[in-house]
């Protein structure tokens, strides 16, 4: 791909996709607040602990049998 | 985004549970509207955005020992404010439809049909989302690299490499479509 074809991409892109700009309808901080209290009400850490190891685990594990997966692992990172 | 009075900064880090609650709800206040725009860019979906500003002032609000003031709070919102709306674009399935919210074109080429527009947008959502963030950024909203490469997190170079690959992906979908460009 030139200079050429990179530019006219970018163009299209920007047709397609103008800027987006604008500020929330309404005030967040009770929605902020709500996030907090549930938050607070629902400790997670030890299960999640546990889920993160696992899938770290079954990572490691499925890049050991098929090590031809690594790039695209690495790729979608 | 405007940074915030070293007081309340410094309340924010390590003050007591009271004066840390307190800088917390000043700095929300003070940076929420920025933090949704910078979102806003990124998912192009205002009910979205606000989900997402809620959910980096709640990991502002929990990783707050871990901030730096010497570097600033509004690069540091907006990392984690990156950060979850990257997260939102990888768990978002590609929709067949562009919401109707989707915004018109200020002024609509005519050498580029509508057709051809929606094409385009809907050959973008395909791409991997750590692509689309680069290239809407950069390409769309046309912010400095070096802005972006700072709210990635990565150097300029990976991602003038990351809207390299965004635009050669794209012209590869969009010409089995058809669509040369």
């Amino acid at each position: 791909m030139n200079e050429n074809d990179r530019n006219r991409m970018k163009e299209l892109l920007q047709k397609a996709l103008p800027p987006m700009e604008g500020e929330p309808e309404r005030d967040l901080w009770p929605a902020m607040l709500r996030r907090l209290d549930a938050s607070s009400a629902a400790p997670r850490i030890i299960n999640r602990t546990w889920l993160d190891w696992a899938l770290l685990a079954g990572l490691v594990a499925y890049a050991a049998l098929f090590p031809a997966s690594i790039p695209v692992f690495l790729y979608y990172l | 985004m405007g940074n915030g009075s070293s007081g309340v900064l410094d309340h924010f880090r390590r003050g007591s549970p009271e004066a840390f609650e307190a800088a917390f709800e000043t700095l929300f206040r003070l940076h929420q509207r920025a933090v949704y725009g910078w979102i806003l860019r990124i998912v192009r979906n205002p009910s979205a955005a606000e989900d997402l500003t809620v959910e980096t002032f709640w990991h502002i609000h929990q990783a707050h020992a871990r901030f730096e003031p010497a570097h600033g709070f509004e690069g540091w919102a907006r990392r984690i404010a990156t950060r979850a709306a990257l997260d939102w674009l990888r768990a978002r399935r590609p929709e067949s439809e562009l919401p109707p919210d989707l915004p018109a074109p200020a002024a609509a080429d005519p050498a580029i049909s509508a057709e051809i527009r929606r094409k385009t947008a809907l050959a973008f959502e395909r791409l991997p989302a750590k692509l689309r963030i680069a290239a809407i950024l950069a390409v769309v909203e046309e912010l400095p690299q070096k802005d972006v490469a700072a709210a990635l997190g990565i150097s300029v170079t990976a991602v003038k490499l990351r809207i390299f690959r965004a635009l050669r992906l794209l012209r590869k979908d969009l010409a089995t479509q058809g669509i040369t460009p």
